[in-house]
C-alpha cells in the first residue's frame, strides 16, 4: 500500500512537471516530446486505479498517434517560434492569477465531493467488477448498452479523417489526370475525322 | 498512506489549470494552444476514470473512451486546419486569423 501511495506521488509529479514543460518550453518539439511524457505517466495513475485498459488505449492512441501527428506537423511546419513567444512574459502575471483562483476552486469543490454524496458511502477503489477483468466489464457494457455510442464514436472518426484529407489535399493544376467520364463519352464522330488528300498536296494539322 | 479519490482530483484539477495557463500564455503559437486543450482533455479523462473508479461503475470509463475518440478527431481536424492556414499565410500567428473570415 505504500508502495502505491509512492507510485502514486511519482507518477502524479511527474505528470505535472511534463504539462508544464508543455506549455513552457521554448521549442515547440520539447512540448511535443513533453505531451507524451505526460500522457504516459497519466497512463500509469490509470494502472494504478485499474483501468489497465484505458491505459493501455492512452499509450496507443495518444503516444502512438495523436503526439506523432503533433510531431510531423511541428517539424512539417517551418515557422518561427521564437516570434511566436511575444507576448509571453505580458500574458504570464495575469494568466497565474487566473490559474490559481482555478485551481483553488476546483481543489475546494473536489474535497467537498469526495466526502459527499454518492462518493461517501464508497468503500474504496474497486477495480475488478465480479469475476471480469476491466477489459472485459467495459466490453460488456459498451457493446450492448452503449453499442450506438460506439457506432457513432466510429462515425466522428470517419468525418474527422474524411474532413482532415479534404482539408489537406491539393490538386496540382500542372499535373495531367486521367479523365474516365471524358474517355467513356469519347464517340469515333469526336475522336477522328476523315480528311481526303489531293495527290501531290501535304494536309494542314 | 492511503490514495483516496481526493487525491486523484486533485491532480486533475491542477493538470486542467495547467492546460487553461497554456492557452492564456502561449496566445499566438496555435500548436502549443491544440497541446493544451490535449492536456485539459485528459484532465477531464482522470476525473471520469477517478470517479468510475471510486464509485464502482464501469460506465465513467466508457465515457473517457468517447472523450478520448474525440479528442483524437479533434486533434487530426485542428492540425488539418493548421497545415492549410500555414500553406495559405507562410506562418500560423493566431492573431492573423481573423482574415478567414468572408
Amino acid at each position: 500500500m505504500v508502495l502505491q501511495a509512492y507510485a502514486f506521488y511519482v507518477l502524479a509529479a511527474v505528470t505535472l512537471l511534463a504539462g508544464l514543460a508543455v506549455i513552457f518550453a521554448r521549442n515547440p518539439v520539447h512540448s511535443v516530446l513533453f505531451l507524451i511524457t505526460a500522457f504516459f505517466s497519466s497512463a500509469g495513475l490509470f494502472v494504478l486505479l485499474g483501468a489497465e485498459f484505458l491505459a493501455m488505449i492512452l499509450v496507443v492512441v495518444y503516444v502512438g498517434a495523436v503526439a506523432v501527428l503533433f510531431l510531423f506537423v511541428v517539424m512539417m511546419l517551418d515557422v518561427d517560434f521564437a516570434e511566436l513567444r511575444q507576448g509571453f512574459a505580458k500574458y504570464l502575471p495575469m494568466g497565474i492569477v487566473v490559474a490559481a483562483i482555478l485551481t483553488g476552486e476546483m481543489i475546494l469543490v473536489a474535497m467537498s465531493v469526495a466526502g459527499s454524496g454518492a462518493a461517501k458511502s464508497s468503500t474504496g477503489p474497486l477495480t475488478h467488477v465480479g469475476p471480469f477483468s476491466n477489459a472485459e466489464a467495459i466490453g460488456r457494457v459498451l457493446y450492448t448498452d452503449y453499442l450506438y455510442f460506439f457506432q457513432a464514436a466510429g462515425m466522428v472518426l470517419l468525418v474527422a479523417m474524411i474532413g482532415a484529407i479534404v482539408l489537406t489535399l491539393k490538386h496540382k493544376t500542372n499535373v495531367r489526370r486521367q479523365n474516365i467520364a471524358d474517355q467513356t463519352a469519347r464517340t469515333p464522330a469526336a475522336g477522328m475525322r476523315i480528311v481526303t488528300i489531293k495527290s501531290g498536296e501535304g494536309i494542314e494539322a | 498512506m492511503t490514495i483516496g479519490l481526493t487525491h486523484y482530483l486533485a491532480v486533475a484539477a491542477v493538470l486542467f489549470t495547467i492546460g487553461v495557463l497554456g492557452i492564456f500564455v502561449n496566445r499566438k503559437n496555435v500548436i502549443v494552444i491544440l497541446m493544451s486543450i490535449e492536456l485539459i482533455l485528459l484532465a477531464v479523462n482522470i476525473n471520469l476514470v477517478a470517479f468510475s473508479v471510486f464509485l464502482h461503475d464501469v460506465v465513467g470509463q466508457i465515457y473517457a473512451l468517447f472523450v478520448l475518440t474525440v479528442a483524437a478527431a479533434e486533434a487530426a481536424v485542428g492540425l488539418a486546419i493548421l497545415v492549410t492556414f500555414f500553406r495559405g499565410r507562410g506562418d500560423i500567428a493566431v492573431d492573423n486569423v481573423s482574415v478567414m473570415k468572408g
